[in-house]
């Protein structure tokens, strides 16, 4: 699923992203002087496995679930939190990069690290491997939005450097039939298609659902088949046709809730009988030709500024 | 509401697209049929449904859901999970049946479509 680029990628942040991005500063912290059979009820309400020890204003330490399993196992007496913690923090500033972060993780195996201010020292949150994972999650979304982003402005330009009175494009996904591993990717890269292209997100949602369901009857019912779709600036014109079975009785087909699908193919939530009747909701206009034994076509037409049609999600 | 709120209030298991859990739900829709949910639910809904595989994700982002509840504790199939992380669809388990998890969710504001 990661791509070699998508690793890169990753390395790439660790080097860019600042301890301080991550971190949470949404703190809970300590006083030393808290008996250790109070920290149990502290770290299971707030839901966290280790804490800052604050004196004051003063990081003096931090406490972490094993310190309390460790105190616990060796039966002794209460006694305060400031006995029982590591006094020798390790410390982090929040202007450092992240892989300084995941080095200090890998070396000496803490669960988490306390993040200073650089001049004043002061404790400014606490960052866990955790933090790191969400805080690259997040930022690789936003590149990939970004991205997106470059590939609509590119496919733009392109056609203002076409020079015609009329531009017409034609786009072809082939399916395979029986295989419902793939199910949906001719839909879905249509769908990304569309979007690059601008168009009206009502319209490519239309589009997007009337192909996913012809796709799914191409897997469901035939060997296979292409979905072939022409882009016009007030036309999307959907060709799917396959090399049989054939449909016997077009107009039974056509009825809500009237199937064949076989039983396994149902359990899966699809051959409802119910894929024709949304493809005719999102066309302007649908055509059905078949003929058992040869094969069968379908054709969806779905005007651009027709809105009079559109389903109004 | 934020899906994140959801996880925390009924006790969801987060399968994927963690990060994407600060979204905000238009509504719910329950189904286990596919083209059901094509027809019928809404951009930004939560889906509640049995069905494991990973179709269910194309869907979801077919309709721009808001994310996917799974009921009675059923654990998606790895590629449902690994293509709900690519496509940044938030799967989730809850332990509830159907029934008792749209009721849960109504009281806790999550409306119809």
């Amino acid at each position: 699923m990661v791509s070699d680029n998508r690793i890169s990628k990753v390395q790439e942040l660790i080097y860019e992203i600042g301890v301080g991005e991550v971190m949470q500063t949404d703190l809970v912290t300590v006083d030393p002087r808290t008996p250790m059979s109070q920290l149990r009820a502290i770290l299971r309400e707030k839901r966290i496995s280790g804490t800052p020890v604050v004196d004051g204003d003063k990081l003096v330490g931090i406490i972490s679930i094993e310190d309390f399993i460790r105190w616990l196992a060796d039966r002794e007496e209460d006694c305060p939190i400031a006995e029982k913690m590591s006094k020798d923090v390790c410390t982090i500033y929040a202007d450092e990069p992240l892989t300084q972060a995941v080095n200090v993780f890998q070396r000496f195996g803490y669960g988490r690290l306390a993040v200073v201010d650089r001049q004043d020292k002061r404790l400014l949150g606490i960052i866990t491997k955790g933090d790191i994972v969400r805080g690259l999650l997040n930022k690789l979304e936003i590149h990939h939005v970004a991205e997106e982003e470059v590939y609509r402005h590119r496919v733009k330009h392109f056609f203002e450097d076409i020079l015609a009175d009329k531009v017409v494009l034609l786009f072809q996904y082939n399916v395979v039939g029986q295989n419902f591993t793939r199910a949906g990717e001719g839909a879905s890269r249509l769908k990304a298609t569309l979007q690059r292209l601008g168009l009206h997100p009502q319209i490519v949602r239309r589009v997007s659902i009337a192909t996913y369901e012809a796709e799914m009857n191409l897997i469901i019912y035939t060997d296979g088949g292409s979905i072939r779709v022409r882009v016009e600036p007030n036309e999307i014109f959907v060709v799917v046709k396959d090399l049989g079975p054939g449909i016997p009785d077009i107009e039974k087909v056509m009825q809500p809730g009237y199937s064949t699908a076989p039983e396994w193919v149902r359990e899966l939530g699809f051959g409802a009988g119910m894929g024709l009747c949304n493809i005719k909701k999102c066309a302007t206009k649908m055509e059905l030709k078949s003929t058992v034994g040869k094969g069968t076509q379908l054709n969806i037409r779905i005007s651009v500024d027709n809105e009079a049609k559109s389903e109004d999600s | 509401m934020k899906i994140a709120e959801i996880v925390q209030e009924l006790n969801l298991a987060v399968w994927a697209a963690k990060a994407s859990l600060d979204r905000g739900v238009t509504g719910g829709y329950a189904s286990d049929l596919l083209s059901d949910v094509l027809a019928n639910s809404k951009e930004g809904n939560l889906w509640i449904t049995l069905q494991i595989h990973q179709n269910i994700v194309g869907v979801a982002s077919m309709k721009g859901l808001a994310g996917i509840i799974l009921v009675n504790g059923r654990e998606p199939e790895r590629e449902t999970v690994e293509k709900a992380e690519t496509e940044n669809i938030p799967l989730m388990v809850s332990e509830m049946p159907a029934f008792e998890l749209v009721g849960r969710l109504y009281n806790l504001g999550v409306g119809g479509t």
